[in-house]
């Protein structure tokens, strides 16, 4: 039993999370479900053409269906919608084609919005754009990375010149960071290539994009699904020239994000400039085949990697060589995503030379953008696998390849070959862990006893020793990647008069649960009840300064800044608690959410104060009535989480069905405010990671045609798809920030993927397999068993289940 | 999405839907549990001017027995076909197929009669009523008429059913005492099966008597093995047999490939699921 006086700690407790009632019952606001007076409904006509010329639209049979208002194409648009922002120019010859939210004479991807419709019900609009004609000129589609790169190809935007957008290098020697990767690939005892593919996937957040404008008010106010509702606000006043205090942008509940919502998108700005225009509040919401087909896709690109290495094992140097497919535009980061990766494939691992290029390139898809882990990912695949390949390669026991290569964890602060400072980290802890959690000898053994008999059913084991680099970002070093913005995040603290506190954040929240653990860490350092604590977010009337939630910043960033604020609270009470106990400051003491007079039982307590500067009867000379205070907290560094995770997977040899028998992963985070919220973030990353490595892939048709536009073709698995996990940390405290905490968000996406295609190569390499494309599906596995080509898994038409390819016009036809 | 504007009429008797049927004309869409027909109007892919909700005609639900057959009424559920007595007895293998239909949600809102009539050659209850010589009970404006299971599926989607004709019933012959399984095959636990093998057998000391076999998604239509019930008619179930008897269940099939199978896949699993499927109902 604690008392008032106190109270046990909150920070470290698995509390339930304060939101999740609304949020499971749906007894909230999301964006679809705000209606206002005289609100009209909007739905888009998309090009069913990957490439082409638009050369007419007859729009007159709509204009006179009933109920509708407005019907607009891109010509109607061209001069006020602006060109959509691309923040981060990755280098300064960088091309970037004008990217229009409506397609005025040409469209670029299957999906992009060519009119739409404004009507009284949404069924009216729906059923008004099969009142719409457009006539297409065909263009050549653009589809194969490698192809569109080579001398004499079709190209997206002529204009341009090229398929390429820009190329970008880093490399060790000229950094001075490293030796020459060339040397050491021509002087090395060992090397590996091999060539991966990161399939494009799609984010496939639970709730479909939805945007409501509300015009008749002095302020224009936006309700969007999004998780950046203070850049999209800044994005709008810049894209659209509107002033931007004249713009309110409000995120209400979000069903998820995954990097998927981090975009300023063509139907926000189209819905922004209809509702502009009829002076009447406008919503759109996205159906779930038109999110498929025309929101951002993530991944995508083509992975060269060469290792060189010396026979004992030692690497000493890696080459990266990527093609990245920028989809038909640059979104909001889309060209920076890949170079996220640049300074991750060196991994944990202490590598003398390393040289990394990525050449981004446009093909008539939908763009690509930031989806969980964005460029993370990709790296950590790529590495993790060629640490397995180099392994076999050498005959050494994969684990002792890493732990002879990784840093150790007395070499902390750690300098890596491409130029992050690693503040803190323990690979052995976390690896021994693990092994011993997964019975790590005993599948060694159960693997080599079904080779020897020849078991239908193979054992494989698979390792993913990761880091990522999270909590985006350092300011400088955002800008030395010339990202468009800063990476600080805003917070502050509202003492209210009854001793009740408002924190306002500038992180925003879309599932995360940040009511609940900024409310932990609240309670602790004002010392007032988690239950007295209301977190508000997303509104950037009530936060109005914030960069939003991505990169696993809000608890490395987001909640420092709010720590901050209330150490500015504490520091303003201070003065005022010593006028009331008739004191000197200097005596005080705080704790447990009380003034104490050092060495007396005299105290009072800060919610006494909050209303005594309520009432600003008896002040000293000179302070405010207030308590409140807001701070700004810019991270000196990025956060690195770690961890190994294990994965044993049985590979039916007759059907090249994987079967995920054990998962184990022992993450370091650092300190934990929630378990729960980690177990949750934990569980939820690995379903997405193993996702891209058995079930999902975004796949075009030779048109250009999205042949996984619902979710029967797109493959998003389900809790009957998944083993049990076995979940578990070590905990080695970041140094560089107050609470030692790290990012959880993506690293259960980032680590998984390898350890599941790792251990489906370890089942089945005696096979004389080294390699099974993503995602491996059975197929592909039984192709890969058989010797035979890995197949692209090209799509068909003919057979039943599923829905195939899809009419991407919103239905008309 | 949003689907076109249709007229609704939900009738509480056979006669009533016929005749509704009849008079809305070709336009016209049969609605049962609607977890086909739903997605597809939400998607425009179809806009029927009428939809005729069978979920209010309490006659079409339900199971009983009728001498050496059982009547599975056509908007019986999935749910109620896999807790179902009569046809844990009687018709094993169409309770094992149900319970590998999509998820739970589906299972209790699609019905039995509902899939036949839809005829996907990927739904996982046509194989098994072809396996077992189900019949299918029709009712139109001239009347009844019973159509054979090897009649009824046409082609994707396509069945014997005319313009104005409802599936009223299905009638499967009494299999007590067989063994039966089906083996169903797919990436996810939701979808449809890439290839999926319906086997029940019976089976007196280790002599297999009689076999019935049917494959769901190698063809347009399911696909009756009567080439492997052939070889394995007679034969003692050992392994070696019924790997024997599995070689020919690729014999009159016509696979087609998409995103997960080629065809040269798909005749490889129809052969290592059927030899699975019979395996597991010989026991």
């Amino acid at each position: 039993m604690t008392t008032a006086a106190e109270p046990s700690l909150e920070v470290g407790k698995g509390r339930l999370r304060k939101e999740d009632a609304r949020l499971i019952t749906g007894r909230t606001r999301w964006t679809d479900n705000i209606s206002l007076p005289g609100m009209l409904h909007m739905a888009m006509l998309r090009s069913p053409m990957a490439h082409a010329r638009i050369t007419n639209i007859d729009t007159s049979e709509a204009r006179q269906m009933p109920g509708v208002l407005a019907v607009v194409t891109g010509a109607d648009l061209a001069d006020s919608q602006g060109s959509l922002p691309c923040a981060w120019p990755i280098t300064e010859d960088m091309k970037s084609p004008d990217a229009p939210s409506m397609a005025v004479n040409q469209v670029n991807f299957a999906g992009e919005v060519v009119a739409a419709v404004v009507a009284r019900s949404a069924a009216e609009a729906h059923d008004a754009l099969e009142g719409i004609d457009v006539d297409y000129d065909e263009l050549p589609v653009v589809l194969d990375m490698a192809e569109a790169i080579a001398d004499g190809a079709d190209l997206v935007h002529p204009d341009l010149g090229t398929n390429k957008s820009a190329t970008w290098v880093f490399d060790s020697a000229e950094a001075g960071t490293g030796g020459n990767v060339d040397e050491a690939i021509a002087s090395a005892e060992v090397t590996v290539e091999r060539t991966f593919r990161q399939q494009r996937l799609i984010p496939a957040f639970m709730e479909p994009r939805s945007v409501v404008v509300d015009p008749t008010g002095e302020q224009v106010t936006m309700w969007s699904a999004t998780q950046v509702p203070h850049i999209l606000r800044l994005m709008l006043a810049m894209t659209l020239g509107v002033p931007e205090h004249k713009v309110r942008v409000i995120a209400p509940d979000v069903g998820g994000g995954f990097g998927g919502k981090l975009q300023v998108t063509p139907e926000e700005v189209i819905t922004f400039l209809l509702a502009q225009q009829l002076g009447r509040p406008v919503k759109y919401t996205e159906s779930r085949s038109e999110s498929l087909s025309s929101a951002h896709h993530g991944r995508d690109q083509l992975q060269k990697l060469t290792i060189a290495a010396q026979r004992d094992g030692t690497v000493t140097g890696l080459k990266v060589e990527l093609l990245a497919d920028m989809g038909a535009y640059l979104r909001l980061v889309t060209p920076g995503v890949p170079i996220l990766g640049a300074f991750m494939y060196n991994a944990i691992y202490k590598i003398p030379a390393y040289h990394f290029s990525c050449t981004n390139v446009f093909t008539t898809k939908t763009p690509t953008d930031a989806y969980r882990g964005a460029g993370r990912p990709e790296a950590t695949f790529a590495i993790e696998r060629m640490m397995d390949e180099l392994a076999a390669e050498l005959g050494m026991e994969p684990l002792e390849l890493r732990e002879k290569n990784w840093i150790k964890h007395e070499e902390f602060p750690y300098t890596t070959v491409s130029t992050l400072t690693y503040d803190s980290g323990n690979y052995e802890a976390a690896t021994a862990k693990a092994k011993e959690l997964f019975d790590y000898d005993g599948l060694r053994r159960e693997q080599a006893e079904r080779r020897q008999r020849g078991d239908t059913v193979q054992l494989g084991i698979g390792i993913s020793t990761f880091t990522e680099m999270c909590g985006l970002a350092p300011s400088r070093v955002l800008g030395s990647l010339s990202y468009g913005a800063g990476g600080w995040e805003h917070g502050a603290i509202r003492m209210l008069p009854t001793g009740k506190v408002e924190v306002i954040t500038g992180s925003s929240a879309h599932g995360q649960g940040h009511e609940t653990a900024w409310s932990q860490i609240v309670a602790d350092r004002l010392g007032v009840p988690f239950e007295d604590i209301e977190v508000l977010h997303g509104d950037t009337q009530s936060s109005p300064r914030g960069l939003d939630t991505y990169g696993s910043r809000s608890l490395t960033v987001g909640a420092m800044a709010v720590l901050a604020a209330a150490d500015k609270v504490i520091e303003k009470a201070k003065p005022i608690a010593a006028h009331m106990m008739e004191c000197s400051p200097d005596d005080l003491e705080f704790s447990g959410g009380k003034f104490t007079v050092r060495g007396t039982d005299t105290s009072t307590g800060i919610t006494d104060i909050a209303l005594a500067v309520f009432a600003a009867h008896d002040l000293p000379d000179g302070v405010e009535p207030s308590l409140d205070a807001d701070a700004t907290f810019d991270p000196e560094n990025f956060s690195f989480p770690h961890g190994t995770h294990l994965c044993a997977a049985e590979v039916d040899t007759e059907t090249g069905q994987v079967r995920l028998r054990s998962y184990v992963c022992v993450d370091d985070v650092g300190k934990v405010v929630n378990p729960l919220i980690v177990e949750g973030q934990v569980h939820g990353g690995l379903v997405q990671g193993i996702a891209q490595a058995l079930f999902e892939e975004a796949v075009y048709d030779e048109s250009g045609t999205l042949m996984t536009g619902t979710l029967a073709d797109y493959l998003v698995p389900s809790a009957a798809d998944m083993p049990s996990f076995t979940t578990d940390r070590t905990e080695t405290p970041s140094t560089t920030n107050a609470l030692g905490v790290k990012g959880v968000g993506e690293a259960g996406t980032i680590a998984s993927t390898p350890a599941v295609v790792n251990a489906i190569v370890d089942a089945i390499r005696h096979f004389g397999v080294n390699d099974v494309e993503m995602p491996c599906t059975p197929m592909r596995v039984w192709q890969a068993i058989q010797g035979g080509a890995q197949s692209a898994a090209g799509p068909g038409s003919e057979s039943g289940g599923g829905v195939g390819s899809l009419d991407t016009q919103g239905g008309a036809r | 999405m949003i689907p076109a504007e249709f007229d609704y009429v939900a009738p509480t008797t056979v006669d009533d839907a016929v005749r509704a049927l009849a008079d809305a004309g070709e336009d016209a869409k049969v609605l049962a549990g609607g977890q086909s027909l739903i997605p597809v109007l939400r998607m425009r892919l179809a806009a029927p001017t009428k939809l005729i909700d069978l979920g209010k005609v309490a006659e079409l639900r339900g199971v009983r027995e009728e001498g050496n057959a059982l009547v599975i009424g056509a908007m019986t559920s999935h749910y109620d076909v896999v807790r179902d007595p009569l046809i844990a007895e009687h018709a094993q293998l169409i309770a094992m197929a149900t319970s590998t239909v999509a998820d739970p949600q589906v299972r209790h809102r699609g019905t039995f009669g509902g899939s036949l009539a839809h005829a996907d050659p990927a739904g996982d209850l046509l194989a098994p009523a072809l396996a077992l010589d189900a019949e299918m009970v029709v009712h139109g404006m001239d009347g009844r008429r019973v159509i054979p299971a090897s009649e009824f599926f046409v082609d994707y989607f396509t069945t014997a059913l005319r313009q104005g004709e409802l599936l009223t019933d299905v009638r499967v012959p009494k299999y007590t005492g067989w063994h039966a399984h089906y083996e169903k095959f797919n990436r996810v636990a939701q979808a449809w099966s890439i290839v999926g093998v319906a086997a029940a057998v019976q089976v007196e000391g280790h002599t297999i008597q009689q076999a019935r076999v049917g494959l769901t998604n190698m063809s347009s239509v399911p696909v009756r093995a009567t080439g492997v019930e052939r070889a394995l008619i007679g034969q003692e179930a050992t392994p070696e047999a019924i790997k024997a008897a599995a070689e020919h269940a690729v014999e009159g099939t016509m696979p087609v490939a998409d995103g997960n199978a080629d065809a040269a896949y798909r005749e490889h699993l129809a052969k290592v699921l059927t030899s699975r499927a019979v395996t597991a109902a010989c026991g």
